[in-house]
């Protein structure tokens, strides 16, 4: 196969996300006009690019930007012990390992809940930007990048999990009680947000601007 | 006009393939432009996603009826299942995040098997389930949002916290965890889903 580089879209066909099916996109489909094709075998909508991708993925990744300050600002636990009680953001936690030489903690913590999502917003800003830009570097290496964001972002769910296995089973009423705080709440939401918005991004808006001088 | 029956896109970079006309089995095709997978293909697909599925639902019960940890501080003891869990979330107000754990760490692995055995056993008896096509993208939709092998590091993040604290002690659904994660993803590496698709052409 050395023929010239056809996509889909190029043949006028959509390709459904779920079962892979080619269609012919109706004739004279604009892109203004929203008259939705589904899916002959499976029944999913059809659409040449995921709808709005841009403007969608901008959307949330912002939220999870908005969402990222207050979950470090606030605790994510709140220990009660012998009277006193002690609260601990994301930091103070990772911090307190670190010093105490805990440091496989530490940096566990550290990789799940701000290496990961930072990393994972960078990325996307850069794709969402890079596309809009029509950036015709790299688009391998940009599509790479892409599938890191979509495998990574589970990850971070490990400090809510943590949570909630110390507020489990740490429950000695006055000897020692963790109670979950309202930063968790904020950080499971980032989680949940970037997660969605790797899912809206359309990788394939980064290679329809090679396209566009390539073959045109 | 292009005969589209033997081609497909690549999801990731809309270049079109064409779908060789023998693939061999356990082979892995993908997109020459950017490398992503187009398709793997599964030899008895069917039998070893059945086969993987049953043992999974063994997992997750036991996984789920024994608690995981138990925790021990000056002669008082408590354990936590993970219901327990939630239950302590939402006991304390935080409904949202026990919300979100009972979503990624139950229903959703749970739906998920139970949703294989109601496609792949009839399957193997040669019948078609009922609304194949959609209980199948419903099934390929839930999969970004399970989530129980991250919650196993949760655990074990979780102990090496409390170990200098207390004694901590492991229990049985601990290790069923572990397992129902190798099942798990082994189930989904031998969903062959072109098998699934064909299956829905072939009813049509």
């Amino acid at each position: 196969m050395t023929d010239a580089l056809l996509t889909a879209e190029d043949a006028g066909l959509l390709s459904c996300h779920s079962c892979s099916l080619l269609t012919r996109a109706k004739s004279g489909a604009d892109p203004g006009a929203h008259e939705e094709q589904h899916c002959p075998r499976c029944g999913s909508a059809l659409h040449m690019r995921k709808p709005d991708s841009l403007t969608r993925t901008w959307a949330l990744v912002i939220a999870a930007f908005l969402c990222y300050i207050p979950a470090n600002l606030l605790p994510m636990t709140v220990v009660t012990s012998l009277g006193k009680v002690q609260s601990d953001t994301i930091m103070s936690g990772v911090i307190y390992f670190l010093q105490h030489g805990e440091w496989p903690i530490g940096l566990v913590i550290l990789i799940a809940s701000v290496v990961v999502p930072l990393t994972k917003l960078f990325i996307l800003v850069y794709l969402l930007i890079s596309v809009q830009r029509k950036s015709q570097w790299r688009p391998l290496e940009r599509t790479r990048l892409y599938r890191v964001t979509e495998a990574i972002g589970r990850w971070s769910m490990t400090d809510i999990y943590v949570v909630t296995i110390l507020v489990a089973l740490v429950r000695l009423g006055n000897l020692a009680t963790i109670e979950a705080g309202i930063g968790a709440i904020f950080f499971g939401g980032v989680v949940v947000l970037t997660i969605i918005a790797a899912m809206t991004f359309d990788p394939r808006e980064i290679w329809d601007n090679m396209e566009s001088t390539n073959d045109r | 006009m292009i005969d589209t029956s033997n081609l497909i896109a690549c999801h990731e970079c809309d270049l079109l393939h064409r779908i060789p006309a023998q693939e061999g089995l356990h082979c892995v095709s993908r997109c020459r432009r950017c490398n992503a997978m187009l398709h793997r293909g599964v030899e008895n697909s069917i039998d070893r996603t059945l086969a993987l599925t049953f043992a999974g639902l063994i997992l997750f019960v036991v996984a789920n009826y024994f608690p995981f940890l138990a925790f021990k501080l000056q002669g008082q003891e408590t354990q936590t299942t993970l219901i327990s869990g939630v239950i302590g979330l939402h006991d304390e107000g935080k409904w949202e995040i026990a919300l979100l754990v009972l979503l990624t760490t139950i229903v959703v692995p749970l739906t998920q098997l139970l949703l294989q055995l109601y496609i792949f056993l009839p399957l193997k008896l040669n019948r078609t389930p009922w609304f194949l096509a959609k209980v199948f993208r419903f099934a390929g939709k839930l999969s970004p949002w399970s989530m129980m092998e991250v919650f196993l590091i949760g655990i074990l993040v979780a102990i090496v916290k409390l170990v200098g604290m207390a004694q901590i002690i492991p229990g049985v659904a601990l290790w069923s965890f572990a397992l129902l994660i190798v099942v798990l993803a082994a189930a989904s590496a031998n969903m062959d889903s072109r098998v699934v698709w064909d299956r829905v052409e072939y009813q049509r």
